[in-house]
């Protein structure tokens, strides 16, 4: 602040980056970086002199060219004509099919396995010990074979139920079909849809949005605004005058009134599956290399998210729980208001990196044939086209957004379940 | 963490780069020992027997070079490959040269760089069904499922095939012709697809192969033969002349029968170059000079290959059609040695 208590200025010497801890660990870091650098840029220039005197240089350029190959699970529109690009983006939805229904599989059985583990139930928390200490310690590839070798060995094979006598039927009223190629379910088909809106024409990114499905959004977003105002304003009559309105016939209405009238007016119905020729046609197919992978992916990684319920559950003081029993709560309702909430700031970092590996994990897809980034780009295409370097550093550039991406929405949703707590 | 794995993928790419230079020849003398990449097995091309012993037609080439090169049959190191892993192999020198029912293509050649030094067989891709389904001809699949081995020509065709003829299939990629059988077996599959040759081969190990057909259509081409990297011509004339050696003794007559008898001279000059007793063919090739006898003696010319391991005699039962000598009308040709 005065001139005057400033200590006189030290002039600055070279060899202070060396003995001036000041500037020292500046001095090592910058160091260390120029080194790192020059190992990383020999490497590469190394790479790519032998891959151009292999008469291989490193090019992109396979990725618009014509894939070649069929893929059987498709969420967008695809043909063998399309372009690698294509292929690969099928890929990454149908990797992204498996890792979002396992993690929600996982979480849901990690989550009751985790709490029934500390069930006062001496054969209940048995059980669960016994599920989760099985699944932890094999490896999760061999749960995946061992299932997709169950479904396709055990389950009856279309020809059992093709003619006269039959020994296999459907189920579920005739609109479920369980056989050794996979489950084939009802699928929802609109008979007046609105058709789609078409984006990114005719190149190898293009996509459809079924405006019935827009439509069925905002619609239920819509509801949902209604009904909470509903509660709002039943709040606001129950501070004023202590009694509350019932509203769950207004709530109820609010919610299927709207939805019930608008799948009417798409003309709203179920496709269901028939065995036509070789195959079951119509609804959803559901492929056994799918179900095998989602169910051993959710199997193995639920083990572990119960093994981080449990860890959460014990983590919170057993005072928790016995002031909730003296206030007169119910032991569930302890649970679900008083000991979940709380343990969640536990259980949610670690919860981050098992839905990673859940996803990193899918990339065993291949092992029963299913269709996923590995399988498409980083399998045929990468076969087919002999560009490994290329392939692999593209993959794992997109594995590594994934993890990425997931931890950012996993953090965001953390930092918000601390705010609520403090 | 990013960063660490993808300067370990350059590594091995820089690294295995290094390892594809030129050399192989001096490689397997030193090494005693030839690195052949085959099947993960299959019966009559290359499987291994009951007691470990590799053996087939394909499995005839590796020895017959082995026994060229290095003067024994039995040295040969037998590296099961997969369609999709054997390019890796061969490229990253882990194997000298593949043996593996692998089509000449155009762009596995030009692009990605392997040398094909012959042809063994000339095959087309095929079509089995259970009889029981009464199909009777491919363009009848529409709807069908069909397993394919990846990283093959096969699934190429395939789509091809379907799209040519406006009807759709469903594909269930595997990796082994082991999981082909065990999944079109299993019924997980109507229709199992390959190298016709490979289908009579599958369709031998079946416990009733009566009651699966194979569809008239050949949908394609398939010249499978021996191929090794770009960049060794030396060791690519060795293996393509030891192939030549063996389909030019079947022509000339010389059997592993009578090669013993013939290589104390004939009054055939080709047989004689052939056999080393006159010129020095062998030594061209950096070889001994009677390294074509050592060839034929391995496993027989050509046309014993074939009878022992996938002919008419055999249970897989292949007519030699195509793969017969031109001079009774097939398309079996080697240039004169000279
Ligand atoms: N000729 C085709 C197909 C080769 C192929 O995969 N053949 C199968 C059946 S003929 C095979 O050899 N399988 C043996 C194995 O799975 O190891 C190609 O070169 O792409």
């Amino acid at each position: 602040m005065t001139t005057l208590t400033d200590p006189p200025k030290e002039s600055f010497r070279l060899s202070m980056l060396i003995y001036d801890s000041r500037y020292r660990s500046m001095t090592i870091q910058v160091v260390a970086m120029i080194f790192f650098m020059l190992v990383a840029a020999w490497l590469l220039n190394n790479a790519i002199i032998n891959l151009n005197t292999l008469g291989k240089p490193i090019s992109f350029k396979f990725l618009s060219n014509p894939a070649g190959y069929d893929i059987n699970q498709r969420l967008l529109d695809y043909s063998s004509r399309d372009i690698n690009l294509r292929a690969a983006l099928i890929g990454l939805l149908n990797t992204l099919v498996v890792a979002v229904l396992g993690c929600i599989t996982a979480t849901i059985i990690g989550v009751i396995v985790g709490v029934l583990r500390l069930s006062s139930n001496w054969l209940v928390a048995r059980i669960m010990t016994v599920y989760v200490e099985m699944f932890r310690n094999v490896p999760v590839l061999l749960w995946i074979i061992l299932a997709w070798a169950i479904l396709s060995e055990s389950l009856p094979k279309i020809k059992s139920f093709r003619g006269e006598n039959a020994t296999s039927s459907m189920s579920l009223f005739d609109s479920v079909a369980i056989t050794n190629r996979g489950i084939y379910i009802p699928e929802p088909l609109f008979s007046r849809s609105l058709g789609n809106i078409h984006l990114l024409g005719d190149s190898g990114l293009r996509f459809d949005i079924s405006i019935d499905l827009i439509a069925i959004v905002v619609v239920l977003a819509l509801s949902i605004f209604g009904m909470r105002k509903v509660t709002a304003r039943a709040n606001a009559v129950q501070e004023a005058t202590g009694d509350r309105p019932t509203t769950w016939y207004i709530q109820l209405g609010i919610l299927f009134v709207p939805m019930i009238a608008l799948l009417v007016a798409l003309g709203f119905h179920l496709g269901l599956p028939e065995l036509k020729g070789f195959n079951f046609k119509g609804g959803t197919h559901l492929r056994n290399s799918l179900i095998a992978l989602w169910l051993a992916l959710s199997l193995y990684t639920a083990a572990f998210i119960a093994e981080i319920v449990r860890g959460g559950i014990m983590a919170i003081s057993k005072g928790q729980s016995e002031a909730a029993a003296a206030l007169g709560l119910r032991p569930n309702r302890t649970m679900s208001l008083v000991i979940l909430p709380q343990a969640l700031r536990v259980i949610i970092p670690p919860m981050i990196s098992n839905y990673l590996n859940l996803t990193k994990n899918s990339s065993l897809a291949i092992a029963v044939g299913y269709f996923d980034l590995t399988g498409t780009l980083g399998g045929v295409t990468l076969n087919q086209t002999g560009r490994e370097l290329e392939c692999v550093l593209l993959l794992m550039l997109v594995y590594l957004v994934i993890s990425l991406l997931i931890s950012a929405v996993m953090n965001w949703y953390n930092k918000r379940v601390e705010l609520v707590e403090r | 963490m990013k960063k660490s794995v993808i300067f370990g993928a350059l590594t091995v790419a820089g690294l295995a780069a290094g390892a594809a230079a030129a050399g192989t020849l001096d490689d397997v003398k030193a090494r005693g020992k030839l690195n052949c990449g085959v099947t993960t097995g299959l019966v009559g091309f290359a499987a291994p027997d009951a007691n470990g012993k590799w053996d087939g037609f394909d499995v005839g080439v590796c020895r017959a070079v082995a026994a060229a090169v290095l003067g024994d049959p039995a040295a040969v190191e037998f590296v099961p490959t997969t369609g999709k892993t054997r390019f890796t192999a061969l490229a990253s020198g882990e194997i000298d040269m593949l043996a593996r029912n692998t089509t000449w293509t155009f762009s596995r050649d030009v692009d990605l760089k392997f040398t094909f030094v012959g042809v063994n067989y000339y095959d087309g891709q095929g079509f089995m069904v259970p009889s029981e389904l009464g199909v009777s001809s491919a363009k009848d699949l529409d709807g069908a499922t069909v397993c394919i081995q990846t990283g093959t020509t096969t699934e190429l065709n395939l789509a091809d095939f379907f799209r040519a003829n406006n009807i759709s299939y469903e594909p269930v990629p595997i990796e082994t012709n082991a999981e082909g059988q065990q999944q079109y077996l299993a019924g997980a599959c109507d229709v199992y697809t390959t190298d016709a040759s490979g289908l009579a081969a599958t369709r031998a190990t079946f416990e009733d192969p009566g009651a699966h057909v194979l569809l008239p259509e050949i949908i394609s081409k398939e010249p499978l033969g021996p191929l090794v990297r770009h960049g060794d011509d030396n060791w690519g004339d060795v293996i393509r002349w030891t192939l030549n050696a063996l389909i030019t003794a079947e022509e000339l007559g010389v059997s592993s029968a009578n090669v013993g008898e013939m290589s104390s001279g004939t009054n055939n000059p080709e047989v004689n170059r052939l056999l080393g007793t006159e010129g020095n063919l062998g030594e061209m090739l950096g070889l001994s000079a009677d390294w074509a006898k050592a060839a034929i003696m391995a496993g027989g010319n050509y046309g014993e290959l074939f009878e022992k391991n996938i002919g008419e005699n055999t249970p897989i039962g292949l007519a030699r059609g195509l793969n017969a000598q031109w001079t009774d009308g097939g398309l079996i040709y080697s240039p004169p040695f000279r």
